[in-house]
């Protein structure tokens, strides 16, 4: 197996009045890796991000990231959201200019090499479909284009570790097919590991090398999927029987896990 | 189209000369006398007669209006600043700020009287006093609405907070800013003409104060016509200058086409 990248071991987390969003929670995923964590609602998929990302400290257990121990926010990491936060005063170009303002050591190079760093994210844009796009103010782009934005300014400063939080939940189905090849695209060319959290079974397994999924809260991972699927998948992969077979599973799991039935352990999946 | 763009321009004018016809004729048909309610006719005259000493004495106010208002901006800013970033400050100033609000400015003056003599600074200060409220509250406002995931994008970036301030939070809160200059300069208006009438010896509010006395009220009424045609010309500079540095908040098609 590839050396672990992001692993979790027994976390749990108490909020302020000492509910348990997770509880137990344990996973791991590979360097290059491209994992999907999915459940029902509540599970605490966000409590996952935000402790794997250093923005909360766990209550038990630990957190490592690149063989460190998590102590506080990470620096290596590019985050999306459910709402693209593009900030509306700078155009799409600018606003994929801002995490090179803010990380080392592109922080200090920016000034004297701006050209070089607007060539790149140019070339960014127009991989995931932008082109022509730069000056434009985010308010003036589609929800599916500010979306694309949002994953290209996670992506601009080179992260090792890439965290989705159901990035594509807002969307109609077409752009959200579209945009899965899209980020499929822009991680088969540059490997950084993934973690994709989302409610959405057939984007899981569409995206994922791995699916984790977790119960109810406290969230914890009830069964792992590895999904061998051959890459680069695209939208007719999705109606596979082996797609549909791994979705199916996938569904029943999360019935189970709603309903509180105990859930098999360690599954594989695939052709 | 350009109709009704035209009819939008025009429609103010229309209806201050209505609410000054609605006034002459009121004023015609009820035989009011013109100590008790003069006619705008007569308020414009006597505005031509007088209209040496209202220019000297509202240009003194404007003046003092615009101290207070220029102090009551760097307060109310660095003040916005600390509440809207430190949830800390925010809990333990803001009773006490709300309290200092409520407090009528006018019984503030003999205060400042005692303290700085009569003259500018009790004007000046009571324009400031009166006006840094909104803007600070509106700063604060624009800091403390920061969308969460923005700040974790950043914090996950390594943002200091200082970086999150400049680079979002600053930018972020300028629409609010804006809108809270337009209505605090013409509160400033009120704070220095209030302390004018308590205690100066110079001003619009003085001049109307000496006016009423001497029973010469459509000299009152000019001088209220003079403030409230200041007041309206600052709101629609700060409005012009909001309209430009942030069109992106209120997303023109122009700003769109212009830059």
């Amino acid at each position: 197996m590839v050396r672990p990248f992001v692993e979790l071991d027994r976390v749990a987390l108490a909020y302020g009045g000492g509910t348990l969003a997770v509880d137990g929670l344990s996973l791991r995923v590979g360097e290059g890796e491209f994992a999907a964590v999915v459940g029902p609602s509540g599970c605490g998929k966000s409590t996952l991000m935000k402790l794997v990302t250093g923005l909360m400290r766990p209550t038990r257990g630990g957190v490592i990231v690149d063989g460190q121990e998590v102590g506080g926010p990470l620096k290596i990491c590019g985050m999306a959201f459910q709402n693209p936060t593009l900030l509306p005063w700078r155009t799409t170009l600018d606003n994929l200019m801002l995490p090179l303002e803010i990380v080392q050591p592109h922080r200090s190079r920016l000034r004297r090499e701006r050209a070089a760093y607007e060539a790149e994210a140019k070339r960014l844009l127009a991989q995931v479909g932008l082109a022509g796009f730069e000056e434009r103010f985010p308010w003036q782009l589609s929800g599916g284009m500010q979306q694309r934005a949002s994953l290209c300014r996670s992506l601009i400063h080179g992260p090792k570790l890439l965290m989705l939080d159901e990035p594509f939940g807002a969307l109609d189905a077409f752009t959200r097919e579209e945009l899965w090849d899209v980020l499929q695209q822009v991680w088969m060319e540059r490997r950084f590991t993934g973690i994709l959290v989302t409610h959405d079974l057939r984007e899981a397994v569409y995206l994922a090398d791995v699916v984790y999924v977790m119960s109810a809260r406290p969230g914890r991972v009830v069964s792992v999927h590895r999904i061998e699927l051959p890459r680069p998948r695209t939208l007719e992969t999705t109606f596979t029987p082996e797609f549909g077979a791994l979705v199916h599973t996938l569904r029943d799991e999360i019935s189970r896990v709603r309903q509180g039935q105990p859930v098999g352990g360690v599954a594989e999946g695939g052709a | 189209m350009t109709r009704d763009r035209t009819l939008q321009q025009v429609m103010p004018w229309l209806v201050v000369i209505g609410i000054f016809l609605i006034w002459e004729l009121a004023c015609v048909g009820f035989a009011v006398p013109e100590f008790v309610l003069p006619r705008p006719t007569v308020v414009f005259a006597t505005m031509w007669e007088f209209a040496g000493p209202l220019w000297q004495h509202s240009s003194y106010t404007l003046l003092t209006t615009l101290a207070g208002f220029a102090l009551a901006v760097a307060g109310g800013v660095l003040l916005g600043l600390a509440v809207g970033s430190s949830p800390l400050v925010y809990h333990g100033l803001y009773p006490v700020l709300i309290g200092f609000n409520a407090i009528p400015k006018v019984a503030v003056v003999p205060v400042l009287v005692v303290w700085f003599g009569i003259g500018t600074i009790p004007a000046i200060l009571t324009a400031f006093m009166i006006s840094f409220f909104p803007i600070a509250v509106n700063v604060a406002t624009g800091l403390a609405t920061l969308e969460p995931e923005l700040e974790d994008v950043l914090r996950s970036l390594g943002a200091s907070r200082i970086d999150i301030l400049r680079k979002v939070g600053l930018p972020r809160s300028l629409p609010y800013f804006f809108a809270s200059l337009k209505v605090a300069v013409t509160l400033a208006f009120v704070g220095s003409v209030i302390a004018e009438t308590v205690a100066s010896n110079e001003g619009i509010g003085y001049l109307m104060l000496q006016a009423s006395s001497r029973f010469q009220i459509p000299l009152v009424f000019a001088g209220l016509i003079v403030i409230a045609a200041m007041g309206v010309i600052m709101y629609f500079l700060f409005a012009a200058i909001e309209g430009r540095l942030t069109g992106w908040a209120t997303r023109k098609t122009e700003f769109a086409a212009g830059s």
